[in-house]
């Protein structure tokens, strides 16, 4: 009584067999990828970052570190904290994208790998070296500008800081410097404030 | 002669293939019938309500995700949209449209995972019923990966709209996509829904009926199934849910057959809205101002959607402060386990087993 069904589906198996395979040897053969793609391979730009931890505030999980020198920026007359120190922790990183989305200076953007074996778990921890050394191929994720210039993170080429944020200049310009003697006051290493003169 | 026997007690699971994640079923048998039956939840326990209260509102959205982790999409819906409540904000109309997409694009790829699974419990195919199921999937997912940048783990919508609007080459492919599915649907349902196997083995099998599930708090297309036409798009319309026609699927027997049967049909009306979604999306901003960090008034909020295993809300409690003070979540998974020994009793192993399948649940959600 069931013959009919099993002949039917016999006939289902003899049209699959001349269907292309819909599978994909992974490690060989690789499925595209949209440039969208938020994945490891976090893209900095040292030029755009002010400091201002914003990332490491919005981050779900708080495996951003950072330490700014308070002697390298003039921070008071609006110009950018010197990043010493700047650890994303991968091996807890989500890749949920709040600290690319949190940056309000473009200066992190996501990247695109997804592949992050390694044989000690300290190697995942990405620091400032890193990611200064690191070939600018950021994602569009979140980047409508880089998006509407067709970056790539895996065909197109590296993206220079200039082009990477919303407009193409730091939004707060380093005012020329400045001597510790021509200022009023400025922060301590505790964060207190004294006077210099 | 009369053989002896004595009741032995079973544990199938926690790490048993068909249990859906971490689930561990205390069987007790008589032969090869089930006399009891008791369901032991928990191993999949992470705190989700609780890391919540400590979280900022927009961090929260993360964890969502990760709570019924084959549809995350409609999980950060009903979390924006209790959020949104609370707050009194309106998204502008193109990332409602853009919402319902992707929540009718999930509901696809869920009840795809829904019926392969069933159909990987029955033992009928092996594993080439769920890879038909899969390869239908896997271009939504391709689609995510457009919208948002991930597959699964999406965090796409935000309080206030979505996060970013949609690629130009998403439209294309979500065309293709179209058009294509139904043959796919027809395909899967001559191939399954018609096969005698399967009939022979799902009709009349562990069948609940309307009072039942409505007593059980049943949401979702194992209430349809027994014959209510309940459905949160229609009841309480969310989004732009009343701009849409479609309509909810019901059966009568409530069997496992028949829960599956709704499930297909619900895929052939989330594309229906799907299309008339396309035509009427318009250009326009998709996400309304709204900072990462806020403070809501102090309040409360629930927002019942149809996720597609049923009604799924966040109950959110605010004290004022950037945090949820209370973060409650109503699963549609953790209330479809409530008649767990009703339903098994009386019925052989091998049913256990495909009766899991149809309940669809998914331990993520159920332990959060």
């Amino acid at each position: 009584m069931y013959g009919a069904g099993i002949l039917r589906g016999l006939g289902v198996t003899l049209r699959n067999l001349a269907r292309r395979p819909f599978t994909i040897q992974y490690p060989e053969e690789r499925v595209p990828q949209h440039p969208r793609f938020r994945g490891q391979e976090f893209t900095w730009y040292e030029q755009r970052c002010t400091g201002c931890a914003s990332c490491a505030k919005y981050c779900p999980l708080g495996i951003i570190r950072i330490v700014t020198d308070p002697d390298g920026g003039n921070e008071q007359d609006g110009g950018s904290y010197k990043v010493d120190v700047f650890d994303i922790d991968q091996a807890r990183c989500m890749y949920c994208g709040l600290c690319v989305e949190a940056c309000p200076y473009d200066a992190l953007h996501m990247g695109s790998g997804f592949e992050a074996a390694t044989l000690r778990r300290e190697d995942l921890v990405i620091n400032v070296d890193m990611l200064k050394a690191r070939e600018k191929r950021p994602s569009t994720w979140f980047r409508p500008q880089l998006e509407r210039a067709k970056a790539d993170p895996h065909h197109g080429d590296p993206v220079e800081w200039r082009e990477a944020g919303r407009e193409p200049f730091p939004w707060h310009p380093k005012r020329p410097a400045q001597t510790p003697e021509e200022m009023d006051h400025r922060a301590s290493a505790d964060g207190s404030y004294r006077s210099e003169r | 002669m009369t053989l002896r026997t004595e009741p032995v007690v079973v544990n199938v699971g926690p790490h048993h293939p068909s249990t859906h994640g971490v689930f561990r079923m205390k069987l007790t048998f008589d032969g090869e019938n089930i006399i009891d039956a008791e369901p032991v939840i928990g191993y999949l326990h992470r705190g989700t309500e609780k890391l919540a209260e400590e979280r900022q509102y927009t961090q929260v959205i993360t964890l969502t995700d990760r709570l019924d982790y084959v549809s995350s999409m409609t999980n950060n819906q009903a979390y924006v949209l209790s959020c949104e409540r609370l707050v009194g904000i309106e998204p502008p109309a193109r990332g409602k449209y853009l919402r319902v997409i992707a929540a009718e694009l999930q509901r696809v790829a869920s009840h795809l995972i829904g019926v392969g699974f069933f159909l990987q419990e029955l033992g009928v195919f092996g594993g080439t019923a769920l890879m038909y199921a899969f390869r239908e999937r896997e271009r939504i997912l391709d689609m995510f990966e457009m919208l948002c940048g991930a597959r699964i783990t999406l965090s796409y919508m935000r309080i206030g709209g979505v996060l970013q609007d949609a690629p130009e080459e998403f439209w294309p492919s979500l065309r293709s996509f179209l058009d294509d599915m139904p043959g796919y649907a027809d395909e899967m349902q001559a191939l399954v829904f018609e096969s005698e196997i399967v009939r022979a083995r799902a009709i009349g099998v562990a069948p609940v009926s309307a009072e039942d599930a409505v007593a059980a708090s049943f949401t979702g297309p194992i209430l349809r199934a027994s014959g209510v036409a309940w459905d949160w798009r229609k009841a309480a319309p969310y989004d732009v849910y009343d701009q849409v026609e479609f309509e909810v699927p019901t059966c009568e027997g409530g069997d496992n057959y028949d829960r599956f049967w709704v499930r297909m049909q619900e895929v052939r009306q989330s594309l229906r809205i799907i299309e008339q979604c396309c035509a009427q999306i318009e250009p326009g901003p998709v996400r309304a101002t709204m900072a990462m960090l806020f403070r809501p008034p102090p309040g409360e909020a629930y927002v019942p959607i149809e996720a597609p295993k049923g009604e799924l809300g966040f109950y959110l409690v605010s004290d004022g402060s950037i945090a949820p003070y209370r973060c409650h979540v109503r699963s549609p998974s953790f209330m479809s386990l409530t008649l767990f020994r009703e339903m098994l009793v009386g019925w052989k192993l091998a049913d256990a087993i495909v009766t899991l399948g149809s309940l669809d649940f998914n331990m993520g959600e159920v332990d959060r």
